[in-house]
């Protein structure tokens, strides 16, 4: 009996026996690590992409103005002083923005250098003037304080995006524009604001003036579209599949169907209502409606789904006892079964929306990449979506529109958190365990 | 006017519901119980009747009415204009219209044109108003006809429940009409675009260069459309997307489920989850921004020539966003795997790892293949991070530092712009497009029949 355990002992506690034991160890302890360093990579891609939009996209949602001391000259916006909106309205306001700099600098001669000098404002600044005289006729003939938006370049080196090492002729902003620029900063003319315009104006071709209140407001059109195709089609298949459907060919084809479209590629859906929606129906291109059809046959399969497993959830207790008291099948789905099963629909519609917000691909085949500057006023009206302004403003080569890219997308993502974290709500706050 | 009019006809049709459920109670007058139907059903009824047929009329004047004022319109023009060939008349009949609504137009408007205009605004106002009087007075007689009919004893329910059956019906068949029009659509471009270009050609051909020349008169290519290349391209980044999504995905799936605290499992699977719900839009951006700048930098600091596109920083990134798609799938088998196997590898001795690598893994297999076969799906499917930082040009090229492109780019970069659908080019699109749905068909039902079969394996 010693001997057995001492034999034992042999072969468990010799020192190949540790060594091999200490090896194994080793190994747990390295394919745990692994295990720790996948995930770590996984969180580190995450913080790295949300950290770079971040740092690149906070600054634009400030921009540097100019206080110009304008004057609204009555010889030049309206000679024969009729205060018509017509006339006000063809005026040239960009003389009186020409003139108040070159009061700031009665120095600067030359066509070249006033040239420069006018590049420090933004184009924009002649078409809010303009807005403002036509809002206000009475001012033709004052002068007033104005603050005018300052262009993309003379922004970004104040931002210090610019680098001032560089030559002259690798950098968008001259010596002597810089020279201005600090100038009019030491004279306390220059002002760090909130960029209002960001998001409440349309896309423009001048970075300082872009905004992505048309994208939001065309996205917002085809999400509508969407929900209000998708969510009753798909709540009724799903109540047709879940309560009344026969088990046959027919539904298991369906049902293979509906698995098979989940999983489609989003391009293809774009392809499909390029086909049928534009070239066979003959609807317009770029319009939120079509955008809205194309996304809603997409966003199809995940609102079934949801709704299949919300009311699958229900017990079928209830449904007996509705039955018992004598409902008919269809009171029984309509008036107890889906209202407990609403939360759960509700849930899965609102993860379908959020992914149907972010979608580009299928947009794009369907002419949603035009350049739009005006907002869409209706879901025919020639649009644009937040995550195509996104891809059109990457695509730009200004590098004042990366940070608008970044910016947009931002604001893309905090829609959709506010979504995601509105279905965490909901499904915490309303779904019931049986 | 139009929405004036379906104003009035969401009235009427509420009114409906309210005559026919008041009509039920004033036949019942002794108490509901007399009623064969509730008289709510009574009104739906009454409802269905005028706003269904009024809904069918709708539909199809919105589908006929711009071809037939358009027809009338022509018949009313002078012969010599009705004999112009057909894309001068067409034109005609557009600067009609913009002038009709008050817009300009590209040419000075003639008189053949302005005598359109008129007529077109003149017919489209009586068009307009006889349509509206219509629709009114089918809404109103379905109405009284359908309140005439009301008895005590009239089976409302059963009538009304089979219509909302129909409709339940249709609504399910609507997943299988997309498949339809999807298969549909792409065959019917692609045969069209096999008309011009032999499938052998496109199959496999060697040399991608789609561009060619949009008039008859023009210089240039007539285009090469040998699609090789291309898939070559879609299936380098897609090795790349795997060789980073499957072990981190994988081993990250093995930890959570083997190794992780209940708190830590509950922290981190949402944080990946966050991965898998970033529009792809948002990671294009930063592959072409971020990440392709830093490797080409990289690259050049090893002396290493990486093109500015290249398949490696695509193929990363999207390997980054199938993350979660294979970490979240993988979990799901492994979990699966029951716990007497791995309770019996540990009764035997072995640790923890041991166990997955020698029990668990193989056991999950299967689920763990299907999971990746879904990734590939999705990963030749996805858009957004190829369109933005994949490159444009078809290199026959396996080296991962060099642009490559991919069959979904080249969809985009056919289809953005100006489309002419008879054109080669613009087919071509549809021909890709069909290779890709049926390349993610095969892969996702072999993938689904792999799962499936797994899970009925330890049910």
């Amino acid at each position: 009996m010693t001997e057995g355990r001492a034999d034992a002992v042999g072969i468990h506690d010799d020192e190949a026996a540790r060594k091999r034991l200490r090896r194994r160890y080793a190994a747990e302890r390295r394919f745990r690590a692994y295990g720790l360093g996948a995930i770590g990579i996984a969180m580190l891609a995450l913080v790295v992409l949300l950290a770079s939009v971040t740092r690149s996209g906070l600054p634009a949602f400030t921009q540097h103005e100019l206080t110009l001391e304008i004057h609204y000259d009555a010889e030049l916006l309206d000679p024969d002083g009729t205060r018509d909106p017509e006339v006000l309205g063809r005026a040239d306001y960009a003389k009186p923005v020409r003139a108040a700099l070159a009061s700031l600098f009665p120095a600067v001669e030359g066509r070249r250098e006033r040239r420069q000098l006018a590049g420090l404002v933004s184009k924009g600044a002649v078409f809010e003037l303009r807005e403002r005289v036509l809002a206000a006729p009475e001012l033709v003939g004052t002068r007033e304080p104005v603050r005018v938006p300052l262009s993309d370049e003379a922004d970004q080196y104040l931002k210090g995006k610019i680098r001032t090492d560089l030559p002259e002729s690798q950098r968008k902003v001259s010596d002597r524009q810089i020279a201005w620029i600090e100038d009019l900063r030491g004279r306390g003319l220059v002002h760090q604001v909130f960029n209002f315009r960001f998001l409440s104006s349309g896309d423009s071709r001048e970075p300082e003036l872009a905004g992505i209140w048309g994208a939001a407001v065309g996205s917002l059109l085809t999400l509508l579209v969407t929900l209000l195709l998708s969510f009753p089609v798909g709540v009724a298949a799903a109540v047709y599949l879940e309560e009344f459907a026969p088990r046959n060919r027919w539904t298991d084809l369906i049902e293979v169907n509906i698995n098979n479209l989940a999983a489609v590629p989003s391009i293809v859906f774009g392809l499909l209502g390029l086909a049928v929606f534009l070239n066979f129906f003959g609807l317009p291109r770029s319009a939120p409606l079509v955008g809205g059809m194309v996304l809603a046959l997409m966003t199809l399969p995940t609102v079934i789904i949801a709704s299949r497993a919300a009311i699958l959830s229900v017990p079928p207790s209830i449904r007996e006892a509705a039955l018992g008291v004598g409902a008919s099948p269809l009171q029984v789905v309509v008036q107890h079964v889906l209202p407990l099963a609403l939360p759960g629909i509700l849930t899965g519609t609102i993860i379908g929306m959020a992914r149907a917000l972010g979608e580009t691909a299928p947009l794009l085949m369907i002419g949603m990449v035009a350049f739009v500057v005006d907002v869409p006023d209706g879901p025919l009206a020639p649009a644009t979506a937040l995550p195509v302004q996104i891809f059109l403003w990457a695509d730009s080569p200004e590098p004042a529109f990366r940070e608008k890219t970044a910016a947009a997308i931002m604001v893309l993502l905090a829609f959709l958190i506010i979504m995601n974290l509105a279905a965490v709500l909901l499904r915490n706050r309303f779904e019931r365990r049986w | 006017m139009s929405l004036l009019l379906a104003t009035l006809l969401v009235l009427l049709v509420a009114s409906a519901f309210w005559t026919g459920r008041n009509r039920a109670l004033a036949l019942a007058a002794d108490g509901t119980s007399t009623l064969h139907s509730r008289p709510s059903y009574h009104g739906s009824w009454v409802a269905l009747w005028c706003g269904l047929p009024a809904l069918v009329l709708l539909v199809g004047w919105l589908a006929l009415e711009p071809g037939l004022v358009d027809a009338m319109v022509v018949s009313a023009l002078p012969e010599e204009v009705r004999e112009l060939p057909s894309g001068e008349l067409a034109r005609v009949l557009d600067d009609a219209r913009r002038v009709a609504a008050g817009e300009r137009t590209a040419r000075e408007p003639g008189p053949e044109v302005l005598e359109a205009a008129r007529q077109l605004g003149r017919l489209r106002t009586y068009a307009g108003l006889a349509f509206a009087g219509l629709l009114l007075s089918v809404a109103v007689g379905g109405l009284t006809w359908a309140r005439s009919r009301l008895r005590p004893d009239f089976r409302a329910r059963i009538r009304v429940e089979r219509a909302v059956r129909i409709s339940l019906v249709a609504c399910s068949v609507v997943a299988i009409l997309t498949t339809v029009g999807i298969v549909l659509s792409l065959i019917f471009e692609a045969v069209r675009f096999f008309a011009l270009v032999s499938p052998a050609e496109f199959l496999l051909g060697t040399e991608w260069s789609p561009q060619t020349a949009i008039r008859a008169d023009q210089v240039g290519s007539s285009g090469a459309f040998g699609a090789i290349p291309v898939f070559l391209g879609t299936l380098l980044i897609t090795v790349i997307a795997m060789a980073v999504a499957v072990p981190v995905g994988l081993f990250s799936a093995v930890y959570l489920s083997d190794y992780a605290s209940p708190r830590t499992r509950a922290i981190v699977k949402p944080v990946l989850e966050i991965l898998a719900g970033i529009p792809t839009v948002v990671y294009g951006v930063f592959a072409a921004l971020s990440v392709a700048p830093m490797l080409r930098e990289f690259g050049e600091g090893l002396g290493l020539d990486v093109a500015s596109e290249s398949a490696l920083a695509a193929g990363a990134v999207m390997g980054i966003m199938i993350i979660p798609f294979v970490s979240s799938l993988s979990d799901d088998v492994i979990s699966a795997v029951p716990s007497a196997l791995r309770e019996g590898s540990y009764g035997l001795g072995a640790t923890k790892s041991e166990t997955i690598r020698r029990v668990v893994l193989p056991a999950a297999l299967p689920g763990i293949v299907g999971a990746t076969l879904l990734a590939v799906s999705r990963a030749i499917g996805e858009t957004m991070i190829v369109v933005m930082a994949a490159g444009l040009a078809a290199n026959l090229t396996a080296n991962p530092l060099e642009a490559v492109t991919t069959v979904t780019v080249q969809i985009v970069t056919l289809l953005v712009g100006d489309q002419e659908f008879d054109s080669a080019k613009t087919l071509a699109a549809f021909a890709l497009g069909l290779v890709l749905f049926l390349a993610t068909l095969i892969l996702n039902v072999v993938a689904l029949t792999v799962v499936r079969r797994y899970r009925e394996k330890y049910d």
